[in-house]
């Protein structure tokens, strides 16, 4: 279980000399199931993930994960304690393969057919990706399966998925789907998913929305869903079942204070 | 042969991953004398007379063979300069392996330095491999100086990879190419300096004939206060594709030096650079740290790929 404890995040606008706060006095329980996190763009939804993985560190308040207090732990130490976060945009690396990301997400050394079940499991051939480069040469969504791929690998007790969907196009939702089911049976603990999909918020157990950097909504969902729904107007990619719908600006960018 | 020592034994196989004494054609030169040799009905090694140095005699239409060329130097204040030159027939394939190790446990300095010349035959393939690794607990500095000249008739393919990863302290490398008709080099450098070490590189590819073409690809890891220079220069004189890059990581109180040249003279030459230096990544350190490394094990993971 995560808490975030009177967390807030500043930061100094070099034009003006002003700070901003990205994140404001956030007092948020993640629960064990999976969770869904959205709302608008620039509303903190990353800076949250990133709060919580230990990239950047709160300017004020405490992170608790299962009642140990890891406000000033480094990246390492709360991913050795079983924190893993699959990144918005994936990072590329000359040199380092597909299975050596692989190798080093699971922590041991593990045989070519294990690395090749990861992959499979985000839909890609394995045999062909297996001794890529992890470079310019693979696509934006190939590098998103691998990194989903190693979040998989890695199996933690809570993992943070930012944007998950967004460009996978063509890889079935239901695949996707399967991959947090799978995490969640093998590690238990909580998925938190940040997403502006309408599908992936209606497999939340629990749906928490940030605007402006403050909690609006936290709830399951039940409570949460039909009220984001009845805000939002009327949008192309509502009720669109097509994966190329994904990643487009949603309903969800629409809310307003 | 004589027996293999330990320090031998375990230069060899840094240098040419070899744990035995290989199989096929080879000399093995140990602290300027000849410590092995093999030839085969194909390959012939010959002492040259006039100068220290072995000419490699390889018949035309050998195919599927190798040739290793390793040298130790394992005694310190040891001074030695090398001419090795290379006949290769006509529609040859064969693997070629050199490099030099050197052990220094004392406090002279130790110097090999190599003049390599390739005489490739017409649509003969050739694969050149040359590994630099010095190690020893004294204080003589470890210095290598290989210099190679490649000759290539039409139609022929080499590919060079040049690799010091460790314990040279002082290094100059030369390396120059004459291309003929359809003929192409690839030649793929990788280089990582520490402490205060020096290396330079310089290569030079002439690309004389119609649709001959080079591709110089460099990767470097330059740490502590070490220096690297980089200068490549390509001369297009008809129809010809070049390109050269040079991709370095630059880390602590290093100096890299990236010097292209590029010269056209037929308006049907191509001629690429590319250069790049900077330090690692920091989204690179992050993610690999999100996986549970610390930030120095991230570090060697990605130069240990960048450099695989």
């Amino acid at each position: 279980m995560l808490e975030l404890k009177n967390i807030s995040y500043l930061v100094e606008d070099e034009g003006l000399g002003d700070k901003k706060e990205i994140i404001k006095n956030v007092n948020l329980t993640i629960e064990d199931g999976f969770v869904a996190i959205t709302g608008p763009n620039g509303g903190g939804k990353s800076t949250l993930a990133k709060l919580i993985a230990g990239i950047i560190s709160p300017t004020s308040g405490q992170i608790l994960f299962n009642g140990e207090d890891i406000t000033n732990l480094s990246i390492t130490e709360r991913s050795k304690k079983g924190i893993t976060f699959a990144f918005q945009q994936p990072v590329r690396f000359k040199g380092l393969t597909v299975k050596d990301l692989i190798t080093i997400a699971s922590g041991k050394n593990i045989t070519i057919n294990e690395a090749c079940g990861y992959l499979s499991e985000v839909g890609l051939c394995a045999k062909e990706y297996i001794d890529r480069e992890v470079n310019a040469s693979l696509s934006g969504g190939e590098l998103k399966r691998i990194e989903i791929a190693m979040a998989i690998a890695r199996k933690t007790p809570l993992t943070i998925f930012d944007e998950p969907e967004a460009g996978i196009d063509l890889w079935s939702f239901q695949n996707l789907i399967h991959v947090f089911e799978n995490i969640h049976e093998h590690a238990g603990g909580s998925i938190i998913i940040i997403s502006h999909q309408e599908r992936i918020l209606n497999i939340a157990d629990r749906i928490v929305v940030i605007a402006d950097g403050e909690i609006r909504e936290h709830g399951t969902r039940d409570e949460v869903l039909p009220k984001l729904l009845s805000q939002a107007a009327p949008s192309p990619a509502l009720g669109d079942e097509s994966d190329t719908a994904l990643g487009c600006p949603t309903l969800l960018d629409k809310i307003k204070k | 042969m004589a027996e293999l020592t330990a320090i031998q034994k375990s230069l060899l196989e840094n240098i040419a991953d070899l744990h035995e004494v290989p199989t096929g054609a080879y000399n093995i030169r140990s602290d300027g004398g000849m410590l092995g040799r093999n030839t085969t009905a194909n390959i012939d090694i010959v002492t040259k007379t006039d100068k220290p140095g072995i000419d490699i005699i390889i018949k035309p239409g050998t195919k599927n063979q190798s040739v290793h060329i390793p040298v130790l130097i394992t005694q310190t204040g040891l001074k030695e300069m090398v001419y090795n030159e290379f006949f290769i027939g006509e529609d040859c394939d064969v693997v070629i392996v050199a490099g030099c190790g050197i052990h220094n446990a004392g406090d002279e300095g130790s110097e090999h330095s190599g003049i390599h010349t390739f005489h490739v035959g017409k649509n003969s393939k050739v694969k050149y491999v040359e590994k630099h690794y010095g190690t020893g607990e004294g204080t003589g500095e470890r210095v290598m100086n290989p210099s190679t000249e490649i000759y290539m008739e039409e139609g022929s393919h080499l590919e060079m990879e040049t690799i010091q990863i460790e314990g040279i302290n002082s290094t100059e490398r030369k390396t120059y190419a004459r291309v003929e008709d359809g003929a192409s080099i690839v030649i793929k450098e990788k280089i990582m300096t520490h402490d205060n070490q020096v290396a330079t590189t310089d290569f030079k590819a002439e690309l004389v004939g119609a649709d001959s073409s080079a591709d110089i690809c460099s990767r470097s890891v330059a740490k502590n206060h070490s220096k690297q220079t980089f200068r490549s220069n390509i001369i297009g004189s008809n129809a010809c594709k070049g390109h050269s890059e040079c991709d370095a990581i630059i880390m602590d109180e290093a100096i890299v030096e990236a010097i292209p040249e590029l010269t056209a003279a037929n308006i049907d030459a191509s001629l690429i650079h590319e250069a790049a230096i900077g330090k690692i990544a920091g989204e690179q350190l992050i993610k690999l740290m999100t996986l549970g490394l610390t930030e120095s094990e991230a570090e060697e993971q990605i130069i240990n790929g960048f450099l695989k």
